[in-house]
């Protein structure tokens, strides 16, 4: 394919989408866990029996942001989200929205004309922008949205060197943790001796919480590879890799299908839009290894032997994949890429602050009303994320913390709610932009239990190394452990930060180097609780077991004997329509009573 | 217990490899280890020691490399698995869930602890670091199932469903 032959391929797509004015846009990627296919069959099947082909088109999009919606749809044109459709309501919604032109207050949830309020109303919608509006398993829907237009522009008119220096100028910091600058990370490359150049697309998306790269390579998977032809242009690489989740399936699935149609175009192989540039991508799946995200350990994983990282210099950039010139990028900064190119890198650097430029898709999880994906511009405050695009917290609970960043991360107290942020005030506070995990916690979450909850998993996925790793995070989580179980001594506070600044600054990378943030951001803010569980053995949140007393409350209990049937050890007597009551001594803490009473009789304290 | 081990399918994975992932002298490429594993363990449903060996002669890359690539990660296992294999996920927003409760349910129903398999052959438990349905939390994978919004006498329901015969529902 030749420039000129996409250009009116695009046109043509254009004008064969105008045909159908109705569209239903079913995210198929995300919302598939909430039964997704079961819809677009029911759609599907009434379209056939009522022969509504000619008006209403079902497209199998991808994520439209608002995942506790799921599963969600958009209908086009009113613009209306439906949230938690099931296959039952197919001929509802088709007779009356889509024939009937009414809407349904029932499943009606948000609309994307809404303006300025609500859950897009604070969004900026740039890289995730073709997500929910394409079907992510055709080429077409994508080039109809203008997919390699940029990559094309660049291959044609533009120098490596050009492409750099907009990149350099866009401010694009590495959206995948550590925020090195982009456009710098590609000059080294760029600059590198050698004719044989790797460039590697890292969608090993393994921080817990972060799901941004999973939507947007299910969702929008040729804007990656878009990204990746412009990338490679740029550092001079002929042959990249995606290495990605293999728990991620669906990701899998269509960036496969993405790189073969993409082939099938003549958009990867040799001669690119009759360019002359060469590039093709190999997908390679992880297996299962949280610290193959390290870039160096990837490359050890690409090489077919263990994942475990190696120190720097030499970077990548001089001696990666075989020990050639590489070139590694996260999923979502690649998105960014043909944006870049198309508003150039100054106008693209307008959005955002001073140092951190451009948006950032943050995965909303946890206690908080709207979980889902959202976009905002850098800069934002926590205040609008949590409360004004996520509508607070539920069953009137209050905010405790925000724990950003994953395992390398930290837990942001309330009195940071109204701080901009960006990838030097998180630093500041203790915490990381990371890949974007945004969990929030209410008052029932303990800082202790989260703190002991990351070294678990760090403690899991050390390669074992370096020794500070390996057995430094080991003692952490063991002294945690002990405060979390009612045997914390004095002292351990200090151990703990002793032990924390050692792992800190003497492991090997980042893995190890990060570790122990959960940890220091729980003590800096939340020391009275870790001071609870020491010296009071209490758990202020009710969350630790070992720590919890159950009884039964005389004045609500009605003798129903439920608790008495479920609890596992037998710790509960009484006789039927009598008030009932728990042996201390023989209570596991399990909390099974306190779930089953239906008359709240059961106080946890 | 000897069983013997069909070498047919792993024949037929390594001739399919690509010329693109072989030496000049007609021996696979070490990089390409890991995808060659993960072919063998999909035909298999486990890496029998037997086939290990097997690639080892075939391809030159030495036992002990092939050994130290499959126990590093995870998803490669050296035991036959269950017939339906059920991810609990441990991610932070099935933690703040709850999901530690989940995961302990799971093996008290079952009665094995995380990484194993039930002696009846139906069952294996794994947790896993995060499925990336956070919005979901908390999740449960049964095969390739998800199972959110979870709570415990839930995820006993679902589990009863798949037992005793281990037919779908």
């Amino acid at each position: 394919m030749t420039l000129s032959e996409l250009k009116s391929l695009r046109e043509k797509i254009e004008i064969s989408k105008k045909l159908i004015k109705q569209r239903i846009y079913i995210c198929t990627t995300g919302c598939r866990a909430s039964g997704a296919l079961e819809l677009v069959a029911g759609f599907n099947e009434y379209i056939e029996k009522n022969n509504l082909a000619g008006i209403l088109e079902i497209v199998e999009s991808g994520c439209h942001g608002k995942c506790s919606q799921a599963p969600l749809i958009r209908l086009e044109p009113s613009g209306y989200y439906y949230g938690k459709v099931k296959p039952e309501d197919v001929s509802e919604i088709v007779e009356k929205t889509i024939l009937g032109n009414e809407k349904i207050e029932r499943f009606y949830t948000v609309t994307s004309q809404e303006g300025e309020k609500g859950f897009f109303g604070h969004q900026k919608k740039d890289i995730l922008l073709n997500c929910g509006i394409i079907d992510p398993k055709k080429i077409d829907d994508a080039i109809g949205v203008g997919a390699y237009m940029q990559a094309a522009a660049a291959l044609e008119s533009m120098s490596p060197l050009q492409v750099i220096e907009n990149v350099l100028e866009s401010g694009l910091k590495g959206r995948g943790g550590a925020g090195f600058p982009t456009g710098l990370k590609w000059k080294f490359c760029h600059n590198a001796p050698g004719d044989e150049k790797y460039l590697i697309c890292n969608a090993d998306e393994g921080d817990p919480g972060a799901f941004m790269d999973r939507a947007l390579l299910e969702g929008s998977p040729h804007q990656i590879i878009e990204g990746m032809i412009i990338a490679a242009y740029a550092i001079g690489a002929s042959r990249g890799f995606i290495y990605v989740r293999a728990e991620y399936p669906i990701a899998v699935e269509h960036i496969t299908l993405a790189v073969k149609q993409a082939e099938e175009y003549g958009l990867l192989g040799d001669n690119i839009l009759g360019s002359g540039f060469n590039f093709r991508i190999t997908i390679r799946k992880g297996a299962g290894a949280f610290v193959c995200g390290e870039e160096t350990a990837l490359i050890a994983s690409l090489e077919g032997k263990r994942g475990m990282p190696r120190s720097r210099p030499p970077f990548p950039a001089n001696s990666g994949y075989m020990g050639k010139p590489t070139n590694i990028n996260n999923v979502e900064t690649l998105a960014n890429i043909p944006l870049i190119i198309e508003k150039t890198g100054k106008t693209y650097s307008e959005t955002g602050t001073k140092d951190s430029k451009g948006t950032k898709i943050f995965a909303l999880a946890g206690d908080v009303k709207n979980t889902g994906l959202v976009e905002v511009p850098m800069g934002i405050s926590l205040r609008e994320i949590i409360y004004d695009i996520g509508e607070g917290i539920p069953d009137g609970r209050n905010f405790k913390a925000a724990q950003m960043g994953g395992p390398s991360g930290g837990c942001v107290p309330g009195e940071y709610l109204d701080l901009p942020i960006d990838y030097e005030s998180l630093k500041e506070v203790g915490a990381i932009m990371g890949s974007g995990g945004l969990i929030v916690m209410d008052d029932r979450s303990c800082m202790v239990d989260m703190a002991h909850y990351f070294l678990e998993f760090i403690q899991k996925e050390s390669c074992g190394k370096c020794v500070p790793c390996r057995v430094g995070t080991r003692h952490m989580k063991d002294i945690l452990a002990r405060i979390c179980g009612g045997k914390g001594e004095k002292g351990d506070i200090e151990k703990l930060e002793e032990l924390a600044v050692t792992v800190k600054s003497s492991s090997l990378c980042a893995l190890g180097q990060t570790a122990p943030n959960p940890v220091l951001t729980t003590l800096k803010y939340f020391r009275n609780e870790y001071e609870a569980h020491i010296f009071d053995k209490k758990c202020p949140a009710g969350n630790c077991r070992d720590l919890l007393t159950y009884e039964i409350l005389e004045e609500n209990c009605t003798g129903c004997g439920v608790c008495k049937k479920n609890c596992p050890v037998s710790a509960i007597s009484g006789e039927k329509k009598e008030i009932h009551s728990i042996n201390p001594n023989t209570c596991t803490e399990c909390g099974k009573c306190f779930e089953v009473c239906k008359f709240q009789a059961v106080r946890v304290s | 217990m000897i069983t013997t081990i069909d070498l047919e399918p792993v024949n037929k994975i390594l001739a399919q490899i690509e010329l693109s992932e072989k030496l000049t002298n007609g021996k696979i490429k070490p990089a390409y280890l890991i995808p060659l594993l993960q072919d063998i363990q999909d035909e298999y449903g486990y890496l029998p020691r037997k086939v290990l060996e097997h690639v080892s002669t075939i391809s030159g890359i030495p036992l002990s490399r092939i050994f130290g690539v499959i126990t590093f990660y995870e998803q490669f296992y050296m035991e036959p698995q269950g017939k339906h294999t059920i991810k609990c996920c441990r991610g932070t927003a099935c933690h703040v869930k709850n999901g530690q409760k989940i995961s302990d349910t799971i093996s008290e129903i079952l009665g094995i602890a995380e990484g194993e398999t039930t002696e009846d052959g139906l069952f294996t438990f794994e947790t896993v670091a995060c499925l990336g349905t956070c919005f979901l939390a908390p999740v449960v994978m049964i095969d390739d199932q998800y199972f959110g919004n979870l709570t415990n006498s839930e995820i006993t329901k679902i589990i009863n469903k798949y037992s005793p015969k281990g037919d779908m529902p």
